[in-house]
């Protein structure tokens, strides 16, 4: 069903960069920072492909540490469409054969690499935490597995050794001006697939909850819709945003955009106030990573006191207004 | 119209324990279910057929132990037409490439599929990668995401993509296709009695390694087939976490926090 590549020839370690109408995203600047680090200790060339319309800024990811940037330009490239991206990537990665070969875990990366990945025969880790190189120079692929019970340790036998990375998992590389632009421009390899067309694309608004630096966020102890008004008053007072529980998403009473948790986004902010979210594993699952978790829930077995920072156990409609009005008054003393 | 429904078996994730010295899971202490993300494909399938009044089979497929033949039952249970099984101990150990390869050799000899469904990913596993891989390896195109068929008929499906770069995107797909699905796309019904009788005296197609004779061969499956190997297990460390619950005092809680987000730079 595939053919599968000769382990022995292969260089390099290529991060495929994404962007979404001309504007890349951060997490290819977070895979070259991981890349360097592992061409540095293989003494390899870090190199970046990136496919897209006219005019992306692609000396960008030069500046972030790629030797090389592969800039496939040609308008088919403007709608993310796995198809046509695949079968011009595929050929690339014939041509050039890297060994390595990082993708961002978005959901364009998630729905894209395993067909990469197929097409060439080789083995995907998805969502990796860390990236390591063993005694013998391979790549060692770590990534939680159970629910984060457990870290799983994954090597792959075939090349290129293939990983998705989730975004904001690495740091970004730092913008040095001082590397050198090196731009190479590919001709596409295969035109636009008829199997499979872009009909519409709808910008989603800008509300992007994984971007925001504190968090408010409500679950079923909310009892009606107007409800989360409290809570955006709190986000608003912090500069943060409203996120909820599956539970009123469920209920109607919220967009899945702002659900937070294995089934909706995953986020990390700076702050995670949890109300009235009595913090089921599906929920922990999308926010534990936050740096501080604060919680307010009415009954003190609830398990999301165990991996808070800071609880208290009462009734958020008197707790939430009061915290509000507490954080105004000091503003307006300063 | 045959639709597939690609299904998986897991442990219930609530329940399931978890042995943190042999760094494994327990399968014995919780039941088997269908993955709760193919439910909502499943119930996209049955929708199609009772929304489209059409000739619409739905078959239910899922690789496994002979008993996940339960989930195939209960898949029927749940408005499917047809189950089928493949099983083989030389299918165990298989990564995501071996399983999308034995899925994709089994769909290739049945044959005449026009649409294929699945979850958006598995709570065991959660990879997400089995679907495309299986789009690949049949070269069919595949969408991830979708929370609505806008549109089926007889050599083209347009759906709707959640989020894909930032954008709602509207596809439309020659057929055949496989569509990867959100929660979204259906509300998984329960099922009715008589149809779960009826699924404890259904037929269960069986496929094995043999059956696949001509579609692949024994290299490409299984843990030899897989080119990725787990090296090594690590138990994560407990995270310290400053875990300070407050009940009665208010102030004391307001004063913590109002230090820390004066800490994180916030007021
Ligand atoms: C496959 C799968 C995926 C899932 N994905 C997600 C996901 O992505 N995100 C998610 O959130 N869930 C998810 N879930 C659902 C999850 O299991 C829980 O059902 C859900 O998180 C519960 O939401 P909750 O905490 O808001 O509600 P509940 O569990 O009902 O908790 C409500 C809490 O509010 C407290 N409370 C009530 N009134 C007050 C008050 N006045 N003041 C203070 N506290 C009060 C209660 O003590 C209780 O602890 C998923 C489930 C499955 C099976």
């Amino acid at each position: 069903m595939c053919k599968g590549m000769d382990n022995k020839k292969q260089r390099g370690i290529l991060v495929i960069a994404e962007q979404s109408n001309g504007e890349i995203h951060k997490v290819s600047y977070e895979l070259l920072n991981k890349g360097r680090e592992l061409a540095e200790q293989r003494n390899m060339p870090l190199d970046c492909l990136l496919l897209g319309g006219d005019g992306i800024p692609a000396e960008e990811l030069n500046y972030r540490g790629a030797q090389t940037v592969y800039y496939m330009k040609d308008s088919i490239f403007s709608t993310l469409e796995e198809y046509t991206y695949k079968k011009n990537i595929v050929a690339f990665i014939e041509e050039k054969e890297p060994e390595i070969v990082l993708i961002g875990a978005t959901n364009f990366g998630r729905s894209l690499a395993p067909r990469i990945a197929a097409a060439l025969c080789t083995g995907l880790t998805a969502d990796c935490t860390d990236l390591q190189i063993n005694d013998e120079g391979r790549l060692i692929q770590i990534r939680p597995a159970f629910s984060d019970h457990l870290f799983a340790h994954i090597k792959t036998v075939k090349n290129p050794q293939m990983a998705t990375v989730r975004y904001k998992e690495f740091a970004e590389a730092k913008r040095d001006l001082k590397n050198l632009e090196n731009i190479i421009f590919v001709k596409p390899y295969f035109k636009q697939t008829s199997k499979s067309t872009v009909d519409e694309m709808i910008a989603l608004d800008d509300f992007d909850i994984t971007e925001a630096e504190v968090i408010v966020a409500g679950g079923r102890g909310i009892r009606r819709k107007e409800d989360l008004a409290m809570l955006e008053e709190l986000a608003k007072v912090l500069g943060g945003k409203v996120g909820v529980s599956r539970a009123l998403v469920d209920a109607g009473m919220a967009e899945s955009s702002a659900q937070v948790g294995y089934s909706g986004n995953r986020v990390k902010p700076k702050v995670y106030i949890a109300c009235g979210i009595s913090g089921a594993p599906q929920h922990l699952a999308g926010m534990k990573d936050s740096q501080v978790i604060i919680a307010v829930n009415s009954d003190p077995s609830a398990p999301i006191f165990q991996i808070a920072d800071y609880g208290y156990v009462g009734d958020l409609y008197e707790v939430i207004p009061q915290f509000t009005r507490q954080l105004r008054k000091e503003d307006a003393v300063k | 119209m045959n639709i597939l429904v690609l299904v998986k078996e897991v442990p219930d994730m609530e329940k399931v324990k978890f042995d943190q010295e042999k760094g494994v899971v327990d399968r014995s202490s919780a039941e088997a279910e269908i993955n709760p993300f193919d439910e909502n494909a499943l119930q996209a399938a049955v929708d199609q057929k009772e929304k489209e009044q059409k000739n619409v089979t739905v078959t239910v497929m899922t690789m496994g132990p002979q008993r996940a033949e339960k989930t195939l039952r209960d898949a029927y249970a749940r408005g499917a037409d047809k189950g089928v099984l493949l099983t083989d101990r030389k299918f165990g150990g298989s990564d995501t490439c071996a399983t999308a390869k034995t899925l994709a050799a089994a769909i290739r000899k049945i044959g005449n599929f026009d649409l294929i469904l699945c979850g958006e990913k598995s709570v065991d596993g959660d990879t997400a990668q089995v679907g495309a891989e299986v789009a690949e390896f049949l070269d069919i195109p595949h969408a991830y995401y979708v929370e609505e068929i806008r549109n089926l008929d007889h050599d083209s499906v347009q759906v709707t993509i959640e989020n894909i770069g930032g954008d709602r995107q509207v596809r439309t797909m020659k057929l055949p296709a496989l569509i990867g699905v959100t929660k979204n796309i259906s509300r998984p019904k329960l099922p009715t009695v008589n149809r779960k009788l009826e699924s404890l005296t259904i037929q269960v197609e069986t496929i094995t390694l043999q059956d696949l004779n001509g579609f692949m061969s024994e290299e490409e499956c299984g843990f030899k087939g897989s080119p990725t190997k787990v090296s090594k297990i690590e138990i994560p460390k407990e995270v310290k976490k400053n875990n300070q619950v407050f009940r009665e005092d208010f102030t004391a809680f307001l004063q913590s926090v109002t230090d820390v987000l004066t800490e994180k730079g916030i007021v």
